[in-house]
């Protein structure tokens, strides 16, 4: 169980304390799949970061019982002098899991090849991408945040990807943020929509997209 | 696959948040190495063979040009080595931790990355190079019969380790603190330079006038150079020192140096 308690963020700017998240309540249960629909600046990522635990809200209580990925497939953080292979061994040490038995899984889902054991700067940005994306799924979690939807590579690289991560693993819990809510239909078991910082959750999924769709319409 | 992170409780205990600290200072501390030094010739060992070499130059330099040895009846080579291997650690320790955020902003997406443990990873990397260095060197020397054996060991273990508390602790506070403005970081550089001559590495209190030393002796790492060399020369000079006085300030500096760091990962946003 994931618990987000009233949990408020406010961000300093130029023109004073800027609320982007405000008060937001949620409840994720084990093997459940929240879509959180968003327009852009409605906070999506921000909330992704709060659930993480990689920020923190300034007020509110985020309470977290199943262990959490980082946000996939982030494909920042790595050193670029360093290899894949020694950015895949730092990702297994902060988790604690071992880069031996990982390592199979990621050269064969990464087809870096050789390049494995290159320095990152060498990579094209879509070997960046897979990398990322093989390290993701090389340390297993109970919930997996995922911030916006995955556009890594080509359609195959694509296929791979949501077969990786929506089929072998759809046991786990999401919570997938996003603009397309084609894509969260697809994949998600219930939806919230996130608004200029507040979330509101609908019991029915159609009624989530309704309310996200006539959001757009006024304001377009 | 078995490479699963399981997590039951909703708290987590002491005990736990210590070991995964450790996990990941330690995780920071590879990349840093493989970072910094790379994998290419001698590797690691640049961690303690570029203090090495800074202070051979500065060993050669101060014995050929300044000799405060033979006035004093103490080995110049001696003097210069105890003398600059401190400065070392406060000057690099602090150095580094200056804008140590930045560059490592991304790896806070992982959870348990705290901007503390940046600062710690690179406190524990810049004063064991500078102790491997200084322990290379006095051995070195004491093989070839450069220099003599130390007086008393205990002694210099304790000053070098109270040195070392005030480097860890002046890194957090002023490595915090350049997250604020970066105008701390340009201000630091020539700060360290001028704070050379009351570190206590250039000249003894004992040599100074009793009022400039009543200043410089405000100053920690004087102290716990003068312990460290009175360790080393035993009764050939005239210690003064008050470690009680340099555990009171390296407290009050580790306390706020704490508190700047926490104020400013409040501040860190991942990129």
């Amino acid at each position: 169980m994931i618990e987000l308690r009233e949990i408020s963020k406010r961000y300093s700017t130029r023109a004073g304390k800027r609320t982007v998240i405000d008060q937001v309540s949620l409840r994720v249960a084990p093997g459940e799949r929240v879509g959180i629909l968003g327009r852009n600046g409605a906070g999506k990522s921000t909330l992704i970061r709060l659930i993480s635990g990689s920020e923190l809200p300034d007020s509110g209580k985020i309470v977290r019982s199943m262990s959490v990925s980082w946000p996939l497939a982030f494909s920042g953080g790595f050193q670029g002098s360093l290899t894949g292979l020694d950015n895949l061994r730092f990702v297994c040490r902060v988790y604690g899991a071992s880069h031996q038995k990982a390592l199979p899984f990621v050269e064969e889902f990464s087809e870096l090849g050789e390049y494995l054991r290159e320095p990152v700067k060498k990579y094209s940005s879509g070997m960046r991408a897979r990398l990322a994306f093989a390290i993701s799924m090389a340390i297993e979690f109970d919930c997996f945040l995922i911030d916006e939807v995955i556009a890594v590579g080509d359609a195959r690289f694509h296929d791979k990807c949501n077969h990786e991560l929506f089929d072998r693993r759809r046991d786990r819990a999401m919570i997938l943020v996003s603009h397309d809510s084609h894509r969260i239909r697809e994949v998600c078991t219930r939806a919230c929509v996130l608004d200029a910082g507040r979330l509101y959750e609908f019991a029915d999924i159609d009624h989530a997209f309704d309310y996200y769709e006539s959001k757009q319409q006024t304001t377009t | 696959m078995t490479n699963h992170v399981h997590r039951e409780a909703e708290t987590t205990s002491f005990r736990r948040s210590l070991s995964i600290q450790w996990r990941v200072v330690k995780a920071l501390l590879m990349r840093e190495i493989i970072t910094r030094y790379g994998r290419h010739n001698i590797g690691f060992a640049w961690l303690f063979a570029e203090p090495m070499m800074f202070t051979v130059g500065v060993v050669i330099l101060w014995s050929l040009f300044h000799d405060i040895g033979a006035s004093h009846h103490i080995s110049a080579v001696a003097y210069t080595l105890t003398g600059y291997s401190t400065v070392l650690v406060w000057r690099n320790t602090i150095g580094r931790c200056t804008l140590a955020v930045e560059p490592n902003q991304a790896l806070l997406f992982h959870r348990n990355v705290r901007v503390i443990d940046l600062f710690l990873s690179r406190v524990i990397l810049e004063i064991g190079g500078a102790t491997l260095s200084m322990l290379v060197l006095m051995s070195l020397f004491m093989a070839a019969g450069v220099i003599d054996v130390p007086f008393n060991v205990m002694d210099m273990i304790i000053a070098w380790a109270m040195l070392a508390w005030y480097a860890a602790a002046m890194g957090f506070l002023i490595g915090g603190l350049t997250e604020f403005s970066e105008l701390v970081e340009r201000f630091w550089h020539p700060i360290a330079y001028f704070q050379l001559p009351v570190s206590g590495a250039l000249a003894m209190a004992s040599w100074l006038p009793a009022n400039v030393r009543s200043v410089v002796l405000l100053f920690p790492t004087a102290n716990c150079v003068e312990l460290f060399r009175y360790g080393y020369f035993g009764d050939a000079v005239k210690p003064y020192y008050d470690l009680g006085y340099v555990a009171v300030v390296n407290l009050l500096l580790t306390w706020s140096g704490l508190a700047v760091v926490a104020a400013a990962s409040r501040r860190v946003e991942p990129q």
